[in-house]
């Protein structure tokens, strides 16, 4: 790993004073550490973001979860707060990587980074999530712009995520059994008024199944999606599956999903 | 350079080394516990399992100053007056290793889990080790050590 300088600031404010286009926020370094050892990425100056206090921890409101950017994987999905008021996303956390990652990796790292088959954007696209930074305030849907890719600016830092809680929701993975990244990964939510189908792993990046979400928007039950064909254009295909195969199994997983809600 | 103090095993030490040095390296390199293996250097084998402040976590991709102030255990660390942990004891009696590169990481991730669920499920100690890798055993007797170590701890 390249040589940098490692700075563990106290407070948003000073943080953002040392970013610059050559720095990088660490919060559990779960891919930018393996991404500077392997020589993908490297920086000047590594933002270690751990000591701003702010930054972590969960607040339930009546009609949102707000989790702070700095929160591990591990206490979301152990949270009792967020197991009563959204347990698809508790049960999302506790399926990421594996125990040890889930000790470090964190929310906000996990968004930043918008891996496109990270497991976490899915729910901010199904839960209508409000990114919250140190700037201002960012619906999921602009959020996340392309593969790796986000709106967030130079010396821009994640501090929460706000999640609507819904009516019902559920979160299907089809993990890849080494890495358990997502191959696919369905999140579907059931909101007052409207469905969503959160498509993870399937694409360059997250998306909302626009189909799938407007059958089951009118009619929320397993039949409603049953034989419906999800195309396979635009969709990733590699040495785990194919495109048609993604396709198949994004449909397969959301009636899953409708059926767990 | 960054100065580094930690309480590993129960002794607080304190280093000078470089920012970007590895929690691995750190203990690897500067304090000698060799116990504590890098086997895919990559995060995904979990050789390199240890405990900070109680949690298992992978120290070849934390960094040292990362973890600055910490309470780090490391295999070395399990032992007490010479007498084998309860999970280390397991892992022998059952034979849960053949060429041990795995085992350092194995057994610090068994011990967390046991510190959270007392009785866990063969399901659940498959599932709590899917980020431990060994290429020797088929991990039937990693488990059946695991389940072992339960009654003892």
């Amino acid at each position: 790993m390249k040589s940098f300088n490692y700075h563990a600031p106290k407070d948003v404010k000073d943080a953002s004073k040392l970013a610059s286009s050559n720095s990088a926020f660490l919060a559990g370094g779960m891919t930018t550490i393996p991404s500077m050892k392997l020589g993908l990425a490297s920086y000047k100056d590594v933002i270690d973001i751990k000591n701003i206090k702010k930054l972590s921890g969960i607040k339930v409101s009546g009609k949102s979860v707000t989790i702070g950017a700095t929160t591990k994987h591990a206490e979301v999905a152990a949270s009792k707060d967020v197991k009563k008021a959204i347990p698809a996303l508790a049960k999302l956390a506790g399926n990421i990587g594996d125990a040890q990652v889930r000790n470090r990796g964190t929310i906000g790292g996990s968004i930043s980074n918008n891996d496109p088959s990270a497991c976490y954007p899915s729910a901010c696209m199904a839960l209508n999530a409000v990114i919250h930074t140190n700037k201002r305030k960012i619906d999921a849907d602009k959020f996340f712009t392309g593969m790796f890719e986000t709106a967030l600016k130079s010396g821009e830092l994640v501090e929460a995520v706000e999640f609507e809680i819904p009516e019902k929701a559920d979160y299907q993975k089809h993990p890849n059994p080494a890495s358990r990244y997502a191959i696919i990964g369905v999140f579907v939510a059931k909101h007052k008024k409207d469905v969503n189908v959160a498509v993870t792993g399937a694409k360059s990046c997250v998306y909302i199944d626009q189909d799938l979400s407007k059958k089951l928007s009118s009619n929320f039950s397993v039949s409603a999606i049953e034989g419906m064909e999800v195309k396979s254009s635009g969709m990733n295909s590699d040495m785990h599956a194919s495109a048609e195969y993604r396709a198949n199994l994004v449909s397969l997983y959301a009636k899953k999903a409708v059926e767990a809600c | 350079m960054t100065k580094v103090t930690l309480e590993v095993n129960g002794k607080k030490v304190s280093k000078e080394v470089p920012d970007h040095t590895l929690l691995s390296v750190f203990l690897r390199d500067n304090l000698n516990l060799t116990g504590t293996h890098v086997g895919c250097d990559t995060s995904q084998c979990g050789a390199c399992v240890v405990h900070v402040n109680g949690k298992s976590i992978k120290s070849c991709s934390t960094l040292a100053a990362d973890v600055e102030g910490s309470k780090v255990t490391t295999i070395e660390g399990l032992a007490k007056d010479g007498k084998l942990h309860p999970m280390q004891a397991a892992f022998k009696k059952t034979h849960g290793l053949q060429c041990g590169y795995c085992t350092p990481g194995m057994v610090m991730s068994a011990v967390d889990l046991l510190q959270t669920k007392k009785n866990p499920s063969d399901q659940e100690i498959r599932e709590w080790l899917e980020g431990n890798i060994c290429r020797c055993t088929g991990y039937q007797n990693i488990v059946a050590a695991v389940k072992e170590a339960a009654t003892k701890m």
